[in-house]
Protein backbone atom coordinates (compact mmCIF):
# COMPACT_ATOMS: atom_id res chain seq x y z
CA UNK A 1 0.00 0.00 0.00
CA UNK A 2 1.19 3.22 -0.68
CA UNK A 3 0.87 5.84 1.95
CA UNK A 4 1.49 9.43 1.94
CA UNK A 5 1.32 11.25 5.26
CA UNK A 6 1.07 14.99 5.52
CA UNK A 7 2.53 16.66 8.12
CA UNK A 8 3.06 19.84 9.61
CA UNK A 9 5.64 21.48 12.03
CA UNK A 10 3.87 23.53 15.22
CA UNK A 11 4.94 24.98 18.46
CA UNK A 12 4.92 22.81 21.40
CA UNK A 13 2.00 22.88 23.19
CA UNK A 14 3.50 24.00 26.50
CA UNK A 15 5.25 26.99 24.92
CA UNK A 16 3.62 30.43 25.57
CA UNK A 17 2.39 32.85 22.61
CA UNK A 18 4.46 36.37 22.42
CA UNK A 19 4.15 39.00 19.24
CA UNK A 20 6.34 40.52 18.34
CA UNK A 21 6.19 43.15 15.12
CA UNK A 22 3.27 41.72 14.28
CA UNK A 23 4.16 38.36 14.03
CA UNK A 24 4.08 35.49 16.66
CA UNK A 25 7.73 35.24 18.29
CA UNK A 26 9.78 32.27 17.36
CA UNK A 27 13.06 32.97 18.84
CA UNK A 28 14.01 29.78 21.14
CA UNK A 29 10.68 28.23 21.05
CA UNK A 30 10.47 24.47 20.74
CA UNK A 31 8.86 23.02 17.77
CA UNK A 32 7.16 19.67 17.17
CA UNK A 33 5.15 17.36 14.57
CA UNK A 34 1.88 18.73 15.26
CA UNK A 35 0.12 16.13 17.57
CA UNK A 36 -2.39 15.28 15.34
CA UNK A 37 -0.13 14.36 12.23
CA UNK A 38 1.68 12.24 15.01
CA UNK A 39 -1.10 9.94 15.11
CA UNK A 40 -1.34 10.08 11.31
CA UNK A 41 2.04 8.96 11.16
CA UNK A 42 1.81 6.36 13.25
CA UNK A 43 -1.14 5.13 11.81
CA UNK A 44 0.22 4.73 8.36
CA UNK A 45 3.30 2.98 9.83
CA UNK A 46 0.78 0.03 11.28
CA UNK A 47 -0.94 -0.10 8.21
CA UNK A 48 2.07 -0.71 6.55
CA UNK A 49 2.90 -2.81 8.68
CA UNK A 50 -0.04 -5.34 8.43
CA UNK A 51 -0.35 -4.71 4.54
CA UNK A 52 2.93 -4.13 2.93
CA UNK A 53 4.20 -0.86 0.73
CA UNK A 54 5.76 2.17 2.00
CA UNK A 55 5.21 5.31 3.76
CA UNK A 56 5.88 8.50 2.59
CA UNK A 57 5.97 12.00 4.93
CA UNK A 58 5.11 15.43 3.44
CA UNK A 59 5.53 18.64 4.43
CA UNK A 60 5.29 22.11 3.34
CA UNK A 61 7.42 24.32 5.28
CA UNK A 62 11.19 25.83 5.53
CA UNK A 63 14.80 24.21 6.24
CA UNK A 64 13.82 23.91 9.80
CA UNK A 65 11.10 21.25 9.70
CA UNK A 66 13.94 18.98 7.89
CA UNK A 67 14.37 18.06 11.97
CA UNK A 68 10.40 17.02 12.77
CA UNK A 69 10.76 14.94 9.21
CA UNK A 70 13.51 12.96 10.75
CA UNK A 71 11.70 12.71 13.53
CA UNK A 72 8.87 11.13 11.32
CA UNK A 73 11.28 8.89 9.89
CA UNK A 74 12.56 7.65 13.01
CA UNK A 75 9.13 6.60 14.06
CA UNK A 76 9.62 4.64 11.28
CA UNK A 77 8.35 5.93 7.80
CA UNK A 78 10.18 5.28 4.91
CA UNK A 79 10.83 8.50 2.99
CA UNK A 80 10.51 12.29 3.99
CA UNK A 81 9.69 15.01 1.31
CA UNK A 82 10.18 19.01 2.64
CA UNK A 83 8.45 21.41 -0.39
CA UNK A 84 10.44 23.94 1.06
CA UNK A 85 8.71 27.60 0.38
CA UNK A 86 10.88 29.70 2.28
CA UNK A 87 12.90 31.55 -0.87
CA UNK A 88 9.32 31.23 -2.55
CA UNK A 89 6.54 32.37 -0.53
CA UNK A 90 5.51 35.34 2.13
CA UNK A 91 2.63 34.82 2.91
CA UNK A 92 0.65 31.00 2.54
CA UNK A 93 -2.65 30.04 3.67
CA UNK A 94 -4.63 27.20 3.59
CA UNK A 95 -5.34 27.48 -0.11
CA UNK A 96 -1.48 28.00 -0.66
CA UNK A 97 -0.67 24.76 0.92
CA UNK A 98 -3.22 22.59 0.07
CA UNK A 99 -2.42 24.00 -3.52
CA UNK A 100 1.06 22.31 -3.68
CA UNK A 101 0.18 19.20 -1.26
CA UNK A 102 -2.14 17.96 -4.53
CA UNK A 103 0.02 19.02 -6.73
CA UNK A 104 2.94 16.93 -5.72
CA UNK A 105 0.30 14.25 -4.67
CA UNK A 106 -1.51 14.17 -8.37
CA UNK A 107 0.89 11.22 -10.36
CA UNK A 108 2.31 9.33 -7.03
CA UNK A 109 -1.05 7.14 -7.13
CA UNK A 110 -1.62 7.21 -3.28
CA UNK A 111 -3.67 4.34 -1.76
CA UNK A 112 -4.30 5.84 1.24
CA UNK A 113 -3.21 9.62 2.48
CA UNK A 114 -3.44 10.66 6.24
CA UNK A 115 -3.20 13.83 7.81
CA UNK A 116 -4.17 15.18 11.38
CA UNK A 117 -7.58 16.89 11.58
CA UNK A 118 -6.30 19.98 12.75
CA UNK A 119 -3.27 21.85 13.29
CA UNK A 120 -2.91 23.50 16.89
CA UNK A 121 -1.70 26.84 15.47
CA UNK A 122 -3.84 27.60 12.81
CA UNK A 123 -6.37 25.13 13.70
CA UNK A 124 -8.06 25.60 10.65
CA UNK A 125 -8.84 21.94 9.39
CA UNK A 126 -8.95 23.22 5.92
CA UNK A 127 -6.33 21.59 4.29
CA UNK A 128 -7.10 17.78 4.44
CA UNK A 129 -10.34 17.78 2.85
CA UNK A 130 -9.19 20.42 -0.04
CA UNK A 131 -6.14 18.33 -0.96
CA UNK A 132 -8.75 15.45 -1.62
CA UNK A 133 -11.52 17.66 -3.47
CA UNK A 134 -8.19 18.66 -5.60
CA UNK A 135 -7.28 15.01 -6.28
CA UNK A 136 -10.78 14.21 -6.85
CA UNK A 137 -10.71 11.35 -4.28
CA UNK A 138 -13.35 10.95 -0.81
CA UNK A 139 -12.10 11.71 2.55
CA UNK A 140 -13.28 11.19 6.07
CA UNK A 141 -11.93 13.56 8.95
CA UNK A 142 -11.45 13.10 12.20
CA UNK A 143 -11.14 9.31 12.59
CA UNK A 144 -10.96 7.12 15.49
CA UNK A 145 -10.15 3.72 13.84
CA UNK A 146 -9.77 2.14 10.21
CA UNK A 147 -9.63 -0.97 8.79
CA UNK A 148 -9.29 -1.97 5.33
CA UNK A 149 -9.83 -4.92 3.58
CA UNK A 150 -8.95 -5.20 -0.13
CA UNK A 151 -10.65 -1.98 -1.38
CA UNK A 152 -13.16 -1.43 1.30
CA UNK A 153 -12.56 0.69 3.95
CA UNK A 154 -13.98 0.61 7.21
CA UNK A 155 -13.88 3.76 9.44
CA UNK A 156 -15.13 5.15 12.50
CA UNK A 157 -15.51 8.77 13.40
CA UNK A 158 -15.61 11.04 15.96
CA UNK A 159 -18.46 13.54 15.11
CA UNK A 160 -18.94 15.88 18.35
CA UNK A 161 -18.38 13.07 20.76
CA UNK A 162 -20.98 10.26 18.69
CA UNK A 163 -19.33 8.12 16.63
CA UNK A 164 -20.31 7.11 13.16
CA UNK A 165 -19.35 3.78 11.25
CA UNK A 166 -18.61 4.71 7.79
CA UNK A 167 -17.83 2.64 4.92
CA UNK A 168 -15.88 3.60 1.86
CA UNK A 169 -13.58 2.63 -0.51
CA UNK A 170 -9.58 3.49 -1.73
CA UNK A 171 -8.13 5.42 -2.43
CA UNK A 172 -8.75 7.71 0.58
CA UNK A 173 -7.66 10.34 2.58
CA UNK A 174 -8.50 10.41 5.88
CA UNK A 175 -8.06 13.11 8.97
CA UNK A 176 -6.83 11.82 12.62
CA UNK A 177 -8.60 12.26 15.87
CA UNK A 178 -7.24 11.92 19.40
CA UNK A 179 -8.08 8.27 20.13
CA UNK A 180 -6.93 6.87 17.04
CA UNK A 181 -3.29 5.10 18.95
CA UNK A 182 -0.93 5.63 20.85
CA UNK A 183 2.20 7.44 18.31
CA UNK A 184 5.34 5.58 19.67
CA UNK A 185 8.44 7.60 20.55
CA UNK A 186 11.60 7.09 18.09
CA UNK A 187 13.90 4.32 19.09
CA UNK A 188 17.42 4.83 19.25
CA UNK A 189 18.17 2.17 16.45
CA UNK A 190 15.06 4.30 14.75
CA UNK A 191 16.74 7.40 15.55
CA UNK A 192 20.03 5.99 13.95
CA UNK A 193 18.20 4.09 10.41
CA UNK A 194 16.40 7.76 9.71
CA UNK A 195 19.85 9.49 9.10
CA UNK A 196 19.86 6.87 6.18
CA UNK A 197 16.17 7.44 4.98
CA UNK A 198 15.84 9.19 2.16
CA UNK A 199 14.67 12.75 2.37
CA UNK A 200 13.78 14.63 -0.23
CA UNK A 201 13.96 18.68 -0.63
CA UNK A 202 11.83 20.07 -3.46
CA UNK A 203 10.73 23.80 -4.28
CA UNK A 204 8.22 25.34 -6.13
CA UNK A 205 9.38 25.14 -9.59
CA UNK A 206 10.58 21.41 -9.27
CA UNK A 207 6.11 21.17 -9.34
CA UNK A 208 5.72 23.06 -11.66
CA UNK A 209 3.91 25.85 -9.79
CA UNK A 210 4.59 29.65 -10.06
CA UNK A 211 3.73 32.14 -6.86
CA UNK A 212 0.58 33.00 -8.30
CA UNK A 213 -0.39 30.15 -8.28
CA UNK A 214 -0.45 29.61 -5.06
CA UNK A 215 -1.23 33.04 -3.38
CA UNK A 216 -3.06 33.05 -0.54
CA UNK A 217 -6.72 33.99 -0.88
CA UNK A 218 -7.24 35.85 2.70
CA UNK A 219 -4.88 37.50 4.17
CA UNK A 220 -3.67 38.34 7.96
CA UNK A 221 -3.75 41.59 8.89
CA UNK A 222 -3.26 41.53 12.61
CA UNK A 223 -2.30 39.21 15.35
CA UNK A 224 -2.68 40.07 18.72
CA UNK A 225 -2.88 38.53 22.48
CA UNK A 226 -5.99 38.07 24.18
CA UNK A 227 -6.17 40.89 27.30
CA UNK A 228 -4.42 39.49 30.15
CA UNK A 229 -7.31 38.25 32.56
CA UNK A 230 -6.80 38.87 35.75
CA UNK A 231 -7.41 36.48 38.37
CA UNK A 232 -10.45 36.33 40.10
CA UNK A 233 -11.44 35.78 43.71
CA UNK A 234 -10.81 33.01 46.24
CA UNK A 235 -14.05 32.67 48.50
CA UNK A 236 -13.11 32.43 52.35
CA UNK A 237 -15.13 30.88 55.09
CA UNK A 238 -15.92 27.49 56.04
CA UNK A 239 -17.02 25.45 52.86
CA UNK A 240 -20.58 25.49 53.14
CA UNK A 241 -20.73 29.56 53.22
CA UNK A 242 -18.41 29.89 50.43
CA UNK A 243 -20.53 27.46 47.98
CA UNK A 244 -23.46 29.56 48.90
CA UNK A 245 -21.37 32.85 48.31
CA UNK A 246 -19.98 31.20 44.76
CA UNK A 247 -24.48 30.17 43.88
CA UNK A 248 -25.38 33.94 45.06
CA UNK A 249 -22.37 35.21 42.84
CA UNK A 250 -22.75 33.40 39.88
CA UNK A 251 -26.99 34.16 39.96
CA UNK A 252 -26.61 37.81 41.42
CA UNK A 253 -22.80 38.85 39.74
CA UNK A 254 -22.01 36.88 37.10
CA UNK A 255 -25.68 36.59 35.66
CA UNK A 256 -24.69 32.53 33.87
CA UNK A 257 -27.37 30.93 36.55
CA UNK B 1 -21.80 47.43 -1.17
CA UNK B 2 -24.31 44.92 0.08
CA UNK B 3 -24.05 41.60 -0.36
CA UNK B 4 -25.97 38.44 -1.11
CA UNK B 5 -25.09 35.79 1.24
CA UNK B 6 -26.31 32.06 1.86
CA UNK B 7 -25.96 30.67 4.94
CA UNK B 8 -26.44 27.13 5.85
CA UNK B 9 -29.01 26.09 8.84
CA UNK B 10 -28.23 22.74 10.65
CA UNK B 11 -30.67 20.73 12.17
CA UNK B 12 -30.34 17.61 14.45
CA UNK B 13 -33.16 14.97 15.50
CA UNK B 14 -35.59 17.72 13.53
CA UNK B 15 -34.58 20.85 15.95
CA UNK B 16 -32.36 24.06 13.97
CA UNK B 17 -29.04 24.13 15.85
CA UNK B 18 -28.65 27.43 17.47
CA UNK B 19 -25.52 28.30 15.28
CA UNK B 20 -28.14 27.75 12.27
CA UNK B 21 -29.32 31.31 13.64
CA UNK B 22 -25.96 32.64 14.37
CA UNK B 23 -25.15 32.02 10.87
CA UNK B 24 -28.01 34.43 9.76
CA UNK B 25 -26.76 37.29 12.27
CA UNK B 26 -23.06 36.99 11.03
CA UNK B 27 -24.64 36.89 6.95
CA UNK B 28 -26.49 40.32 7.72
CA UNK B 29 -23.31 41.34 9.07
CA UNK B 30 -21.70 40.56 6.00
CA UNK B 31 -24.20 41.30 3.49
CA UNK B 32 -23.79 45.12 4.47
CA UNK B 33 -28.12 45.58 4.09
CA UNK B 34 -28.10 42.47 1.20
CA UNK B 35 -30.14 39.29 1.17
CA UNK B 36 -29.41 36.76 3.86
CA UNK B 37 -30.33 33.19 2.16
CA UNK B 38 -30.66 30.50 4.68
CA UNK B 39 -30.27 26.90 2.96
CA UNK B 40 -32.29 23.70 4.39
CA UNK B 41 -30.68 19.99 3.41
CA UNK B 42 -32.40 16.92 4.26
CA UNK B 43 -34.50 14.52 3.83
CA UNK B 44 -37.85 16.23 5.66
CA UNK B 45 -36.40 19.99 6.61
CA UNK B 46 -39.06 22.15 4.57
CA UNK B 47 -41.22 23.03 7.94
CA UNK B 48 -38.11 24.66 9.72
CA UNK B 49 -38.52 27.72 7.86
CA UNK B 50 -40.40 29.75 9.58
CA UNK B 51 -37.82 29.72 12.89
CA UNK B 52 -35.25 30.84 10.14
CA UNK B 53 -37.50 33.73 9.20
CA UNK B 54 -37.97 34.52 12.81
CA UNK B 55 -33.96 35.25 13.41
CA UNK B 56 -33.54 37.14 10.55
CA UNK B 57 -33.08 35.31 7.09
CA UNK B 58 -34.91 36.85 3.95
CA UNK B 59 -35.09 33.90 2.11
CA UNK B 60 -34.88 30.09 2.42
CA UNK B 61 -34.01 27.58 -0.35
CA UNK B 62 -34.45 23.78 0.79
CA UNK B 63 -33.08 21.04 -0.74
CA UNK B 64 -34.54 17.73 0.01
CA UNK B 65 -33.78 14.07 -0.81
CA UNK B 66 -34.12 10.75 0.89
CA UNK B 67 -30.17 10.38 0.52
CA UNK B 68 -29.97 13.67 2.08
CA UNK B 69 -30.84 12.69 5.03
CA UNK B 70 -27.80 11.27 6.90
CA UNK B 71 -24.77 14.01 6.61
CA UNK B 72 -22.21 13.12 3.70
CA UNK B 73 -19.25 15.11 2.63
CA UNK B 74 -20.65 14.56 -1.34
CA UNK B 75 -24.14 14.60 -1.00
CA UNK B 76 -24.17 17.64 0.92
CA UNK B 77 -21.50 19.22 -1.14
CA UNK B 78 -23.77 18.24 -4.59
CA UNK B 79 -26.98 20.19 -2.95
CA UNK B 80 -25.10 23.25 -1.55
CA UNK B 81 -22.82 23.44 -4.80
CA UNK B 82 -26.77 23.63 -6.90
CA UNK B 83 -27.87 26.79 -4.33
CA UNK B 84 -24.85 28.50 -4.90
CA UNK B 85 -25.13 27.93 -8.73
CA UNK B 86 -29.16 29.15 -8.51
CA UNK B 87 -27.99 31.89 -6.08
CA UNK B 88 -25.17 33.34 -6.96
CA UNK B 89 -24.03 34.67 -3.72
CA UNK B 90 -21.00 36.96 -2.54
CA UNK B 91 -20.71 35.21 0.89
CA UNK B 92 -21.07 32.20 2.08
CA UNK B 93 -21.69 31.32 6.36
CA UNK B 94 -21.60 27.78 7.84
CA UNK B 95 -20.99 26.93 11.68
CA UNK B 96 -17.59 25.59 12.57
CA UNK B 97 -19.50 22.42 13.60
CA UNK B 98 -18.35 18.97 12.93
CA UNK B 99 -20.28 19.29 9.58
CA UNK B 100 -19.27 22.65 8.86
CA UNK B 101 -15.43 21.52 9.55
CA UNK B 102 -16.43 18.72 7.27
CA UNK B 103 -17.80 19.93 4.07
CA UNK B 104 -16.63 23.95 4.17
CA UNK B 105 -13.08 23.35 3.01
CA UNK B 106 -14.08 20.94 -0.05
CA UNK B 107 -16.71 23.50 -0.72
CA UNK B 108 -13.81 26.21 -0.54
CA UNK B 109 -12.05 23.61 -2.86
CA UNK B 110 -14.18 23.16 -5.64
CA UNK B 111 -14.66 27.24 -6.00
CA UNK B 112 -11.19 27.68 -5.79
CA UNK B 113 -11.55 30.45 -3.16
CA UNK B 114 -10.29 31.48 0.39
CA UNK B 115 -11.91 30.13 4.06
CA UNK B 116 -11.53 31.61 6.74
CA UNK B 117 -12.65 29.64 9.02
CA UNK B 118 -13.39 29.42 12.77
CA UNK B 119 -14.84 32.80 13.60
CA UNK B 120 -15.40 34.43 16.89
CA UNK B 121 -16.53 38.17 15.99
CA UNK B 122 -17.11 40.37 12.73
CA UNK B 123 -15.65 43.86 11.93
CA UNK B 124 -16.85 46.03 9.49
CA UNK B 125 -15.29 45.27 6.30
CA UNK B 126 -15.56 42.24 6.60
CA UNK B 127 -12.43 41.88 9.28
CA UNK B 128 -12.84 38.26 10.51
CA UNK B 129 -11.24 37.84 13.94
CA UNK B 130 -10.38 34.03 14.70
CA UNK B 131 -8.21 32.47 17.52
CA UNK B 132 -5.08 30.75 16.84
CA UNK B 133 -3.20 29.03 19.02
CA UNK B 134 -6.41 27.60 20.61
CA UNK B 135 -6.99 30.81 21.89
CA UNK B 136 -3.66 31.75 23.03
CA UNK B 137 -3.35 34.68 20.21
CA UNK B 138 -6.09 35.97 17.80
CA UNK B 139 -5.80 36.99 14.08
CA UNK B 140 -7.69 39.25 12.05
CA UNK B 141 -8.16 38.16 8.41
CA UNK B 142 -9.73 39.41 5.46
CA UNK B 143 -10.32 37.54 1.97
CA UNK B 144 -8.70 39.09 -1.04
CA UNK B 145 -11.11 38.82 -3.72
CA UNK B 146 -13.85 35.85 -4.74
CA UNK B 147 -16.15 34.57 -2.48
CA UNK B 148 -16.39 35.80 1.50
CA UNK B 149 -16.18 32.21 2.66
CA UNK B 150 -16.11 31.76 6.73
CA UNK B 151 -17.26 29.27 9.29
CA UNK B 152 -17.87 30.54 12.63
CA UNK B 153 -17.45 29.18 16.08
CA UNK B 154 -20.67 27.91 17.79
CA UNK B 155 -21.96 30.84 20.89
CA UNK B 156 -19.65 33.18 19.60
CA UNK B 157 -21.79 35.31 17.52
CA UNK B 158 -25.06 36.51 18.89
CA UNK B 159 -28.29 35.82 16.88
CA UNK B 160 -30.92 38.13 16.13
CA UNK B 161 -33.60 38.90 18.38
CA UNK B 162 -36.86 36.51 17.46
CA UNK B 163 -39.44 38.28 15.64
CA UNK B 164 -42.25 35.64 15.18
CA UNK B 165 -44.67 36.10 12.15
CA UNK B 166 -41.51 37.13 10.07
CA UNK B 167 -41.79 35.20 6.88
CA UNK B 168 -40.26 35.16 3.33
CA UNK B 169 -40.19 33.34 0.10
CA UNK B 170 -39.44 29.52 0.50
CA UNK B 171 -38.04 27.88 -2.67
CA UNK B 172 -36.53 24.38 -3.48
CA UNK B 173 -34.10 23.39 -5.59
CA UNK B 174 -34.24 19.78 -6.95
CA UNK B 175 -30.76 17.85 -7.85
CA UNK B 176 -29.90 14.61 -8.85
CA UNK B 177 -27.93 13.20 -5.74
CA UNK B 178 -25.78 10.51 -6.93
CA UNK B 179 -22.18 8.67 -6.57
CA UNK B 180 -21.92 8.66 -2.40
CA UNK B 181 -18.47 7.99 -1.65
CA UNK B 182 -18.62 7.60 1.90
CA UNK B 183 -21.97 6.11 3.44
CA UNK B 184 -22.86 5.98 6.85
CA UNK B 185 -23.33 2.53 8.43
CA UNK B 186 -23.95 3.73 12.31
CA UNK B 187 -24.19 6.05 14.52
CA UNK B 188 -23.64 5.68 18.25
CA UNK B 189 -24.47 8.12 20.19
CA UNK B 190 -22.35 9.06 23.19
CA UNK B 191 -23.23 12.76 24.00
CA UNK B 192 -24.83 12.73 27.35
CA UNK B 193 -28.41 14.56 26.19
CA UNK B 194 -27.25 15.77 23.54
CA UNK B 195 -25.84 18.60 25.06
CA UNK B 196 -22.59 19.19 23.12
CA UNK B 197 -19.30 20.05 24.30
CA UNK B 198 -19.00 23.21 21.62
CA UNK B 199 -22.15 24.22 22.36
CA UNK B 200 -22.79 23.80 25.81
CA UNK B 201 -23.64 26.93 27.98
CA UNK B 202 -22.27 25.43 31.12
CA UNK B 203 -19.82 22.73 31.60
CA UNK B 204 -18.56 20.77 34.28
CA UNK B 205 -14.79 19.73 33.63
CA UNK B 206 -12.40 17.38 35.66
CA UNK B 207 -9.01 16.89 36.26
CA UNK B 208 -6.79 14.09 37.88
CA UNK B 209 -7.79 15.54 41.31
CA UNK B 210 -11.12 13.28 40.21
CA UNK B 211 -8.65 10.55 40.46
CA UNK B 212 -10.81 7.59 38.72
CA UNK B 213 -14.27 6.90 36.41
CA UNK B 214 -16.21 7.09 38.75
CA UNK B 215 -15.04 10.42 40.19
CA UNK B 216 -16.87 11.79 37.31
CA UNK B 217 -20.37 10.86 38.79
CA UNK B 218 -20.90 13.96 40.78
CA UNK B 219 -19.20 15.96 37.85
CA UNK B 220 -21.96 14.65 35.57
CA UNK B 221 -24.97 15.22 37.88
CA UNK B 222 -23.76 18.70 38.68
CA UNK B 223 -23.57 19.28 35.09
CA UNK B 224 -27.14 17.68 34.53
CA UNK B 225 -28.51 19.57 37.08
CA UNK B 226 -27.15 23.10 35.13
CA UNK B 227 -28.44 21.93 31.43
CA UNK B 228 -24.58 21.49 30.81
CA UNK B 229 -21.93 18.98 29.56
CA UNK B 230 -18.95 17.53 30.91
CA UNK B 231 -15.50 18.12 29.89
CA UNK B 232 -12.03 17.07 31.09
CA UNK B 233 -8.28 17.81 31.19
CA UNK B 234 -5.76 15.64 28.87
CA UNK B 235 -4.37 13.78 32.52
CA UNK B 236 -8.36 12.75 33.35
CA UNK B 237 -8.18 11.69 29.72
CA UNK B 238 -4.10 9.92 29.83
CA UNK B 239 -5.57 8.18 33.38
CA UNK B 240 -8.16 6.85 31.33
CA UNK B 241 -10.75 8.61 33.91
CA UNK B 242 -13.08 9.63 31.06
CA UNK B 243 -12.98 8.95 27.29
CA UNK B 244 -10.74 11.31 24.78
CA UNK B 245 -14.13 12.90 23.34
CA UNK B 246 -14.25 14.92 26.58
CA UNK B 247 -10.84 16.32 26.39
CA UNK B 248 -10.61 20.26 26.72
CA UNK B 249 -7.47 21.96 25.66
CA UNK B 250 -4.75 22.77 22.78
CA UNK B 251 -5.12 19.12 22.08
CA UNK B 252 -8.99 18.47 22.47
CA UNK B 253 -11.60 20.67 21.93
CA UNK B 254 -11.89 24.60 22.69
CA UNK B 255 -14.58 25.60 24.71
CA UNK B 256 -16.41 29.10 25.64
CA UNK B 257 -18.78 28.44 27.59
CA UNK B 258 -20.82 31.03 29.68
CA UNK B 259 -19.73 29.05 32.91
CA UNK B 260 -17.22 26.58 33.51
CA UNK B 261 -16.71 24.99 36.46
CA UNK B 262 -12.77 23.26 36.34
CA UNK B 263 -12.41 20.24 39.79
CA UNK B 264 -9.16 18.93 40.62
CA UNK B 265 -7.46 20.67 36.92
CA UNK B 266 -3.84 22.24 37.82
CA UNK B 267 -4.28 24.43 34.94
CA UNK B 268 -1.76 23.30 32.20
CA UNK B 269 -1.15 25.91 29.85
CA UNK B 270 -2.21 23.58 27.19
CA UNK B 271 -5.65 23.22 29.02
CA UNK B 272 -6.02 26.67 29.38
CA UNK B 273 -5.38 27.08 25.83
CA UNK B 274 -8.96 25.35 25.00
CA UNK B 275 -11.40 26.91 27.97
CA UNK B 276 -9.27 30.35 29.41
CA UNK B 277 -11.97 32.53 26.76
CA UNK B 278 -14.93 30.81 28.58
CA UNK B 279 -17.20 34.03 30.03
CA UNK B 280 -17.09 32.90 33.62
CA UNK B 281 -14.26 30.64 35.10
CA UNK B 282 -15.17 28.64 38.54
CA UNK B 283 -12.04 26.74 39.90
CA UNK B 284 -12.16 24.36 42.77
CA UNK B 285 -8.93 22.70 43.54
CA UNK B 286 -7.02 21.42 46.37
CA UNK B 287 -3.97 23.45 46.10
CA UNK B 288 -4.16 27.35 46.44
CA UNK B 289 -1.32 27.44 43.91
CA UNK B 290 -2.96 26.09 41.25
CA UNK B 291 -2.55 27.86 37.96
CA UNK B 292 -6.46 27.50 37.24
CA UNK B 293 -6.77 30.01 39.88
CA UNK B 294 -5.18 32.77 38.08
CA UNK B 295 -7.61 32.83 35.14
CA UNK B 296 -10.79 31.61 37.49
CA UNK B 297 -13.14 34.26 38.74
CA UNK B 298 -14.41 32.60 41.70
CA UNK B 299 -12.13 30.20 43.82
CA UNK B 300 -12.75 27.36 46.12
CA UNK B 301 -10.02 26.23 47.67
CA UNK B 302 -11.15 22.63 48.77
CA UNK B 303 -11.68 19.33 47.67
CA UNK B 304 -13.99 18.84 45.03
CA UNK B 305 -15.63 15.48 46.89
CA UNK B 306 -16.16 17.81 49.21
CA UNK B 307 -17.44 21.05 47.65
CA UNK B 308 -19.63 19.54 44.54
CA UNK B 309 -22.11 17.53 46.22
CA UNK B 310 -22.92 20.72 48.05
CA UNK B 311 -22.78 22.46 45.22
CA UNK B 312 -25.65 20.34 43.78
CA UNK B 313 -27.45 20.75 46.56
CA UNK B 314 -27.79 24.42 46.51
CA UNK B 315 -28.20 24.46 42.80
CA UNK B 316 -31.39 22.55 43.76
CA UNK B 317 -32.33 24.64 46.61
CA UNK B 318 -32.45 27.80 44.18
CA UNK B 319 -33.73 25.81 41.14
CA UNK B 320 -36.51 25.50 43.89
CA UNK B 321 -37.17 28.56 45.09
Amino acid sequence: MNIYVLMKRTFDTEEKISVQGGKIAEDGAEFIINPYDEYAIEEAIQLRDEHGGEVTVVSVGNEETEKQLRTALAMGADKAVLVNVEDDLDETDQFTTAKILAEYLKDKEADLIIGGNVAIDGGSGQVGPRVAEQLNIPYVTTITSIKIEGDTVTIVRDVEGDSETIETSLPLLVTAQQGLNDPRYPSLPGIMKAKKKPLDELELDDLDLEEEDVEPKTETVEIYLPPAKEAGRILEGDVDAQVRELVDLLRKEAKVI
Amino acid sequence: MSKKVVVLAESREGALRNVSFEAIAAGKKISDGGEVVSVLIGSQVSGLADELFAYGADKVVTVEDAKLEQYSSDGYAQALLAVIEQESPEGLVFGHTALGKDLSPKIAGRLNSGLVSDVTSIEDGPVFIRPIYSGKAFEKKVIKDGLTFITIRPNNIAPLEKEEGRSGEVSSVSVDIKDLRTIIKDVVRKATDGVDLSEAKVIVAGGRGVKSEEGFEPLKELADLLGGAVGASRGACDADYCDYSLQIGQTGKVVTPDLYIACGISGAIQHMAGMSNSKVIVAINKDPEANIFKVADYGIVGDLFEVVPLLIEEFKKVKVS
